[in-house]
């Protein structure tokens, strides 16, 4: 169905829903890239005002993508819960911005309308909304998950450390580990990125954090981010293996080019659990995410980016993820093009993705070919921060020397302790305290050269 | 139990040698290049620090934009005894190859029918782009040539090098179909890290033509002293060519091996 618009001097017609969407999109290379993109500033305020005035139920009659050919699709439509939807139902996408932004409009009712709304709706309405409003609706979700410490609360912030090294050095990923362990970072996950293919190394970097973790008593997870086939047959080999990770997108044929559907990442989350490693918890998934991973796929089926990274946390909630990440500068200036696209870029996924109730951190990142530089990323953490987001990356001086890229440090996330008083994973800090690493406060201690970890650990 | 923090230098802000608090693991620095033990002044980076990281991003920067030499650079090919052959993308400039990534993947019109009237390849075609870091051509491209060389025996008088600017990786595929090659080596500036300014890759390409995908190529990547150095890169160079063209095929099918065979000296 054609959407017309009266706005300017010859009016505009949208030839379908997926083209209103795209066109009112906030500029960005990707769409451009893909054809998508508003063809003036005009055009794209004249989609919004379409978009503003169409009724949120347009999105439960019209797949963007069919439901008879993506399995996305199927699941976010047999999912919706239409009796979670009532309070927004006779809403157009303008009133429903407007309804986020009430006063009245609190965490419990966002948490009991997660799911009854669906990823189209909530892409739809970011599109309306400034990147205050992002921010203010984003904070008032709550999305709290737990493994062996607990992880969303209220006033909290938690951290991945993310210890890669290009070899797959053990002493060099035990080395960055300590570093952030020290730094009081890790208690959203330690998470290793392996360089090699080698099951056997990877094995090795299971056992290593478990033998780390069970050593000193750390209330954390790990989790060796490789294909989701490999964690599995690590599973059954007996591997240590806390956190199952698999990278996610929001259409079928995006997920057949990470190699996965629905039903694998099913089997993994079973065979996680099998293992019963949880302690306060059964939140055994970690994803990531990203902006643009349909399109270089070429699996996008005509919808812009920022709606198919919305379908993508329709995939992530499916499974009660502990954590989801989006890597949101990572994929390159072809996508989002400088610091404004990707901080916009960042707001959107974590307002999306928090509205869907998934528990959204965002790797705040860059490439060295993108116009972005570490003051971007200081914007951007900053905003997200304040927006309530769940954790952050944090990497030895915020450049990954195996990924080439560059992201948020251990120090970074002192500085948003620091200015906004956030804390740490309840269970870790207690550690932290234990160990004489932080104080009461959570204030990193002064660390002397016979600290426990640094005497029984080789260095 | 709380652990009691060990013997530590007291922080004396009067006294500006004691105003960052360092870190007493910094032996552990010999493990990683990663900037651990970095130290800190409140929550905050040491200004040392600071300055470090933003040198190594302006040369990481600067390796993406700058453009290549290409003059110089085939003047320098040229007096190395290579016959070269320049080209250029679809991509007029930085801000088109970093936009539109389809049009650094093809040769523009020209320079297609150009090449294509040159004399045939006898076997390889070599290929020069300077992909995202002039820097790591200008630096590397020259003396992984001169021992490849000695490691590879081909037609060499009969082996074109294209000298190509604003090119990505398939590039090679446009050229090496333009020139007949059996076997395009497309030899790259690899995007810049912090640590890795100009790193080198090298992509090997059997019978090339446009449409070839990434699962039909070989690589072999960080090339640059303090990575993998050019004895060891051409080491691997030469056996992976001599088996793409016995095994007539390159991509995930054929394994670098090269690790098992001793290298020369």
């Amino acid at each position: 169905m054609a959407y017309r618009s009266r706005v300017g001097v010859a009016g505009y017609v949208f030839a379908d829903l997926r083209e209103v969407l795209a066109k009112a999109s906030p500029a960005r290379s990707g769409d451009y890239l893909a054809g998508l993109g508003a063809g003036s500033y005009e055009e794209r305020m004249a989609a919004r005002m379409v978009l503003a005035d169409l009724p949120l139920r347009t999105f439960l009659n019209e797949a963007l993508i069919p439901y008879e050919t993506d399995e996305v699709t199927r699941l976010i439509v047999d999912r919706h819960d239409r009796a979670a939807f009532p309070p927004v139902s006779h809403f157009t996408v303008g009133e429903f911005r407007n309804w986020l932004l009430l006063d009245t409009t609190d965490s419990a009712a966002l948490a009991a309308l997660a799911p009854g709304l669906t990823p189209e709706m909530v892409a739809a309405v970011s599109k309306l909304m400034r990147n205050q409003d992002l921010i203010l609706a984003a904070r008032k979700c709550r999305v709290v998950t737990r493994f062996r410490n607990t992880i969303g609360l209220p006033g909290h912030l938690a951290v991945r450390l993310q210890p890669n090294h290009p070899t797959d050095d053990l002493k060099g990923i035990a080395a960055s580990t300590l570093d952030g362990l020290f730094y009081g970072a890790g208690d959203a996950v330690v998470g290793i990125n392996p360089a090699g293919d080698s099951l056997a190394t990877m094995h090795r970097l299971w056992q290593m954090l478990d033998d780390l973790r069970l050593r000193f008593d750390i209330p954390m997870q790990s989790c060796v981010l490789t294909h989701v086939t490999t964690q599995i047959k690590a599973i059954e080999q007996g591997a240590p293996v806390d956190l199952v990770f698999q990278s996610i997108a929001g259409t079928e044929a995006a997920n057949a080019s990470f190699g996965v559907t629905l039903a694998l990442l099913r089997e993994a989350r079973e065979a996680a659990l099998s293992l019963g490693r949880g302690t306060l918890g059964d939140h055994v998934m970690y994803f990531e995410t990203g902006q643009g991973s349909a399109l270089s796929a070429g699996a996008h089926h005509g919808v812009d980016q920022q709606t198919c990274e919305a379908r993508a946390y329709a995939v992530a909630r499916e499974f009660r993820p502990l954590l989801t990440n989006t890597v949101v500068g990572f994929i390159g200036p072809e996508y989002l093009y400088d610091g404004k696209q990707i901080i916009r870029a960042g707001l959107e996924d974590h307002f999306c993705g928090k509205l869907l109730g998934v528990p959204m951190g965002c790797d705040v990142c860059y490439t060295n070919h993108a116009e972005a530089d570490q003051d971007d990323m200081d914007t951007l953490m900053t905003l997200l921060a304040n927006a309530g987001l769940s954790f952050i990356m944090g990497i030895p001086g915020a450049d990954d020397i195996m990924l080439n890229y560059q992201s948020t440090s251990f120090h970074d996330a002192l500085y948003l302790r620091e200015l906004l008083g956030l804390k740490r994973a309840p269970e870790f800090e207690a550690w932290l305290a234990r160990m004489g690493i932080a104080d009461a406060q959570g204030r990193l201690r002064p660390i002397g050269d016979t600290h426990r970890l640094l005497r029984e650990l080789p260095t | 139990m709380s652990e009691p923090p060990g013997p530590i230098e007291p922080i004396d802000p009067s006294r500006p040698g004691t105003l960052v608090q360092d870190d007493p693991w910094q032996a552990l620095r010999r493990h990683t290049a990663a900037r651990i033990a970095l130290g800190r002044v409140g929550a905050s980076l040491p200004t040392a620090e600071v300055l470090r990281f933003g040198l190594a991003h302006a040369q990481a920067r600067d390796a993406v934009l700058r453009p290549l030499d290409a003059d110089a650079l085939q003047g320098e090919l040229e007096g190395d005894g290579w016959r070269v052959l320049r080209a250029h993308s679809a991509a007029p400039g930085r801000h088109e190859y970093l936009l539109r990534p389809d049009l650094g993947r093809r040769l523009r019109e020209a320079d297609r029918a150009r090449l294509g009237a040159e004399p045939a390849a006898a076997e390889l075609a070599l290929v020069v782009a300077d992909g995202l870091s002039s820097s790591a051509v200008q630096q590397h491209v020259r003396p992984l040539l001169a021992e490849f060389r000695g490691r590879f025996d081909t037609d060499w008088a009969r082996t074109p090098l294209v000298l190509v600017e604003q090119g990505r990786v398939a590039i090679g595929d446009d050229i090496g179909a333009a020139l007949g090659a059996r076997l395009a080596v497309v030899l790259i500036g690899e995007r810049p890290g912090l640590s890795s300014p100009a790193s080198l890759g090298v992509y090997l390409t059997f019978a090339p033509r446009p449409g070839r995908s990434d699962g039909e190529r070989n690589c072999i990547s960080n090339v640059r002293p303090e990575g993998l150095a050019y004895p060891e890169a051409a080491h691997k160079l030469a056996h992976l060519c001599r088996a793409a063209l016995r095994r007539q095929l390159t991509g995930v099918d054929l394994k670098d091996d090269s690790d098992l065979l001793a290298l020369p000296d």
